[in-house]
Parts: C-alpha cells; structure tokens; sequence
C-alpha cells in the first residue's frame, strides 16, 4: 500500500517539507522547503536561532505534526498521510522522544513512566516490568525507579524522559533541547549518556542551541527561516 | 492490560481528587439509593398485601346474581342456583371449592331475646372455605344437609347479640321463622370483612335453609376458593366462561351474575406505595440527570487539567480510541463508585423504612444490578462528550498546554 524506498539503511527522507501557522490575519511560514536525509547510526545536531523552525521540523520528524506539504519517509515509509492509529503506532515503535520540559507523568512513578509507551504497544506486564527496569539501570537510575518525578532533580527526570524514549528500542531517537532546563554539569552528563546511546548504535537528532553540546554530534545542520542553511560533517568525530 | 492501566489511572485520578469526586457523585448516590428503595419499598408492600389476602382468605371469590343498575333501573339478573355451584365446581379447574349460599335477613329469637340477624344457607365446607374456624362445638356435616336437619353454627358476637353468652347458647334452641334450630357450634372472631360483619351471621345447611326456612331454591352467591398458585384473574375468566356457558349467555351479551374481588380492599394501600415509588422513581431520575450532568462536567474540568498528560500519552503511542476509552472509564469508575455508595445507602434506607412502617422490606439483586447498569449507562452516556474532547486534542497543542 505505501510505497517504500529501497535505500534500506535511510531512516530519514523528507522532500519539500512545509509547514506554516495562521496567526489571526498573519501567516507565519515555520518551514519551507526542507529536504533532508538521515542514515541509520547517525548522530545529528539541529541548530538555528530562535524561531527557525527546529522544533517545528522536530515534531514533524516526530510524527506529531504533519506537513502542510512535501513528504516525509520514515523507514521508507510515507508518513506524512497516515491515519491517527497508524501515526500513534509509528510515535509508539519508531520513535523515542526527549523534551526540554521533560514531559513526565506527575502522578507516576519513574517506573511507570518508563512502562507507558509499553503499555500502548501492549507489552505483557511481566516483560514490561523487566525492559523498564533494565532501560532504567541503562540510564543510571536504578536506585530511583519507585520516585515520582518531583522527587527527582532535573537530569535524573530527563533520564527517566531518556529511559522512556529507549525502552520501545525505537529506530530513531529525538531529543528537542535536551538540556535547555539542565544546568551545565547535568547537560553533560545528559550528553555523555547519548555519546553511549549512539555509540551503542542508535540514530539520534538532536536540537541545540549549544555549541558544545552540538560539537558531541557528526552532522550539524543548521535551519534559518524554516529552510536549511548548512549541513555539515563534523570532521573531528565523523573519524573518530 | 490497557484496559487495566485505564481503571487504575480513573482510580488514581479519583483518590487525587477525593472530595472533589464525592461531591460529583453526589447526584448519582441519591438517584441510585432512590431506585433501591423505591422497588425494595414496592416489592415489601406488595409482598406485605399479599401475605395478608392469604392470612384473610382472600383468595375466595364472591359470585352474586347481576342485580345490576341500568339506566337507573334495577335489572333482576337470572338467578344463580346449584347447578351452577356444581359446574363450577365440575368445570373450572381453576378453582379449588365451591360455596353455595342462600341468605335473608330475619329474626331469630333465644329465650326471650329477638334480634335481625343474617341467617346464610351453606354446605358444611363453607367454613374451611373461608378459613373460619371454630371457637367451640362442632360443624354440621353433609348428612345434616341432606336430611335438612335443623341445626345451627353461630357467628361469634351472636351470643352477645342475644345477650346471651356461648356456654348458654350451645347445645340450645333458637327459633328462626318459628322453626327450633338447635346450636351446635360458635366460630371464632373474624372481624369485619368489607362491608359485612361475618360474627353476626347465623349458618345453617344450604337444603335446610332452602326448603324449610326461605322457600326458594335460588341462590344468592357462590364463593369459589381459587387454587394455589393460580392468579386471581385467571380463576375469574374461568368462573366466566363456565357461568355463562351455564346461563346459555350469547356473545355479545353481558353477564348477569358478577364476580367480585376481595383484593379491591387491598387496593388503596398498594396505591399509597405506589404513589410513594412513583415519587421516588421521579427523584431518582432527577438526581441520575443531575448526577450525569455533574460528572460531564468534572469530566470536561478533568481533561482541561490534563491536556498535557493526554499530549504526553498521544506522544508516546496512545491512538485517539485509547484516549476516547480512558476518559469514558474514568467517567464510569465515578458513576459506579456513585452507584455502589448508592446501593448501600438505598439498602439502609430501605431497612430504616422497613422498621419504622413495619414492612417486610425487599432489596432484590435485581435491583442492585439494574442501580449498576444505570450508573455505567450514566457515566457513559454523559462521559463520551469530555471524551471526545480529550480524544481530538491536538499532541502537540496539547504538549504545550500550561
Ligand atoms: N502552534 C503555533 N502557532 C503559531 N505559530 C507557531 C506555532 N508553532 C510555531 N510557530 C511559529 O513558527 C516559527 C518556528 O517555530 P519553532 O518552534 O519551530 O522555532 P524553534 O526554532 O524551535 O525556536 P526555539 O529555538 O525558540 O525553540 C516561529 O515563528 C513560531 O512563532
Ligand atoms: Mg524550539
């Protein structure tokens, strides 16, 4: 039914990706005309200033938008005109999302938080338990497991974000300014633990508005005014 | 298992929210409680009504002559007579007995005392009939009848009429229209019934009565005991059907004999509980509109207080269904816990009811599973719209939401 790529190590493809907002009598084009393509175990840096359209780019990458135009293959799959059950279980499988704000449930444990996305893929209570668990000893945080998010400081909250975006062992890992709330000792951290994540081989796309959190990263692709403006190797780590 | 993680969550959401999700159910306690103790008041009343036919033998129905009005004149009907008491008896299989009666007013006189009493023809089975029963003596017996023996069974408040008292009536003489009866027994008390007082009835055999004392071999009326478990209404189609196959009635034409009904005394008392459950069944729907009202409403609080948790759940894989499902769940959790508070207090109620009016009060499992379905019937009904909402927020618009 849909139509699939045969390049089968691209997990990203999107061609003349646009988006654009209605502001009362304004138009506010976030995005127009990205076309970008992101290999299997690549490690990528999204900058840009402020109102560039990184997130707007993100979300759409994350299937929780779509584009106004343009295409978008995830997998070699046309995303950009799923149905809702089909989108939610792209969002659920492929994809493991990281916000700035976290974006935890208040009332669960860290625990629980992790097992959330298990739930919806209806993974059986026991196995659920157990890849949680092991996700969150992966992130550091086995002696937390039981604490609600307000019991914990802000790195270990995006480790639990972190844990909960790696427990579906999704094809593509985002992470929208990671470490925008996190002081700086914390966002290394954060940062160490994605060095490992992709070391361990996972895609990952990250938005940052730091320098040296983007200097982790092998590709630097920065947006202005909802379009690319470069795109480029980070030598130094591209051989490392 | 989803399902599972949706009961906890509304459970979850609930103890957050504890007071707040009382005063949501409020409507629906009251509403339920209402229903248990409307039908466990209906039921005891009408068990109540029963019980007391029974106690009364009011399973006995009174055929009589069609003395009716029509046009505001009396119509004489054919007169009833013991072919009929026999086919009854014969026929319909619906009934159990059959008392012939033949009555008149007259005087009866003990030593020189005289008093206007009713004196009733019968066949010796009329007091098992109508469960009398004997205070001292002896009934007479169908020998008695046959032979049209003079004698008589006194009703209890005769002696006392007579001025007299049982010891010095029984074994003694009583002249009705110058015949010597002799008394050979006196029943017990039965009180009033309707609009006759039967302690103040004379009885005597149906053959005496007709040949020797009135002269005539016509009937007045015919009881007919229905049989257990038969319905009343049933023996009275089938005492129709026989009687007028007996007068040779055409269809078409109307009865002329009736059939009267004891329960009818009963009547007003089961219309008071009635009009009581009819007050209640209103109340009860009221306060379910109300109470669904109310959980629509904390329901729309509730996903406006969670928009983000609902972006965070579509973030993660949750489809709009899953989300529509929570939130309905959540609505019927609040609704069921309303419902099953309801049955409690509704059972108290009921039992409370039952000692201060001294009613055999019934909650039937009926019931309580009727308060159950109404309660999820509620909270599904008035839970879809807030879940819809919730199911169609945007997740991205809904990951910003402060
Ligand atoms: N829901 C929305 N409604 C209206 N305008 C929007 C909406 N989302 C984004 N925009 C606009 O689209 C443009 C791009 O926004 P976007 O959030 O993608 O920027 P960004 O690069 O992530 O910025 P920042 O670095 O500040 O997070 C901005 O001008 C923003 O105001
Ligand atoms: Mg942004």
């Amino acid at each position: 039914m849909t139509p699939s790529i045969s390049q089968s190590d691209t997990v990203i493809l999107t061609r003349g990706l646009e988006r654009s907002f209605t502001m009362g009598d304004s138009v506010i084009r976030a995005l127009s005309g990205v076309d970008l393509t992101i290999r299997r175990g690549e490690y990528v840096a999204i900058m840009g200033p402020s109102g560039s359209g990184k997130s707007t780019l993100m979300n759409i990458i994350g299937c929780l938008d779509q584009p106004d135009a343009g295409e978008y293959w995830l997998n070699g799959t046309l995303v950009s005109n799923l149905g809702d059950a089909d989108l939610a279980a792209v969002r659920n499988r492929e994809i493991g999302f990281v916000f700035q704000t976290f974006n935890l449930l208040n009332r669960a444990d860290a625990l629980h938080n992790v097992e959330l996305p298990l739930i919806y893929s209806g993974v059986p209570r026991r196995e659920r338990v157990a890849r949680a668990t092991e996700t969150l000893l992966q992130v550091g945080l086995g002696d937390r497991m039981h604490h609600r998010p307000s019991e914990l400081s802000g790195g270990q909250r995006q480790r639990v974000a972190v844990a909960r975006a790696l427990v579906t062992r999704p094809s593509l890992l985002l992470a929208d300014e990671p470490t925008g709330a996190l002081d700086s000792t914390t966002a290394r951290e954060i940062m160490g633990l994605f060095a490992e994540l992709h070391a361990q081989g996972n895609t990952l796309v990250v938005v940052t508005h730091d320098a040296g959190v983007a200097a982790e990263a092998h590709r630097t692709v920065r947006l202005r005014d909802g379009r690319i403006e470069s795109d480029t190797q980070n030598a130094e780590k591209a051989t490392a | 298992m989803l399902f599972l993680e949706m009961i906890l969550v509304a459970l979850q959401s609930v103890r957050a929210n504890l007071f707040r999700a009382i005063l949501t159910m409020l409507g629906i306690i009251i509403g339920v409680a209402s229903v248990i103790t409307m039908v466990a008041i209906g039921t005891g009343a009408r068990a109540a009504v029963d019980e007391q036919i029974e106690a009364l033998g009011a399973s006995v129905l009174n055929i009589r002559t069609g003395n009716f009005m029509r046009m505001g004149v009396a119509q004489s009907g054919a007169t009833l007579t013991i072919g009929d008491a026999e086919a009854l008896a014969r026929d319909a299989a619906t009934v159990e007995a059959v008392v012939p009666e033949a009555a008149q007013q007259l005087q009866v006189k003990f030593g020189a005392e005289n008093r206007n009493l009713r004196i009733v023809g019968v066949t010796p089975n009329f007091a098992a009939v109508n469960s009398y029963t004997l205070a001292a003596g002896s009934l007479f017996t169908l020998a008695d009848d046959s032979a049209k023996r003079p004698v008589a069974v006194l009703g209890n408040s005769v002696p006392a009429q007579l001025k007299t008292t049982r010891e010095a009536m029984l074994g003694g003489t009583i002249y009705i229209k110058g015949i010597a009866f002799r008394v050979i027994g006196v029943l017990e008390e039965k009180g009033a019934s309707g609009f006759r007082n039967v302690d103040e009835q004379v009885w005597i055999p149906l053959a005496t009565a007709q040949f020797r004392v009135f002269g005539s071999d016509t009937l007045d009326n015919i009881s007919a005991k229905v049989s257990p478990a038969v319905p009343v209404e049933r023996a009275m189609v089938d005492i129709e059907r026989v009687l007028r196959r007996e007068h040779n009635l055409l269809p078409g034409k109307d009865n002329d004999f009736s059939i009267g009904d004891p329960r009818q005394f009963f009547n007003v008392r089961e219309t008071a509980a009635n009009i009581f459950a009819i007050l209640l069944a209103s109340i009860a729907s009221i306060s379910l509109i109300v109470g669904g009202i109310g959980i629509m409403n904390i329901m729309l609080v509730t996903v406006t207080e969670r928009t983000r948790e609902i972006g965070i759940r579509k973030a993660l894989g949750a489809t709009r269904f899953n989300i529509l499902l929570q939130f309905i769940v959540e609505a019927m959790v609040l609704c069921l816990l309303g419902g099953t508070v309801g049955i409690l207090l509704g059972t108290g109620v009921a039992a409370l009811l039952s000692r201060v009016l001294g009613w055999s009060i019934v909650v039937s499992p009926t019931a309580i599973g009727v308060a159950f379905g109404f309660s999820a019937a509620v909270g599904l009904f008035f839970g879809i719209w807030p879940a819809r909402k919730a199911a169609r927020l945007d997740p991205i618009e809904a990951l910003r939401y402060e």
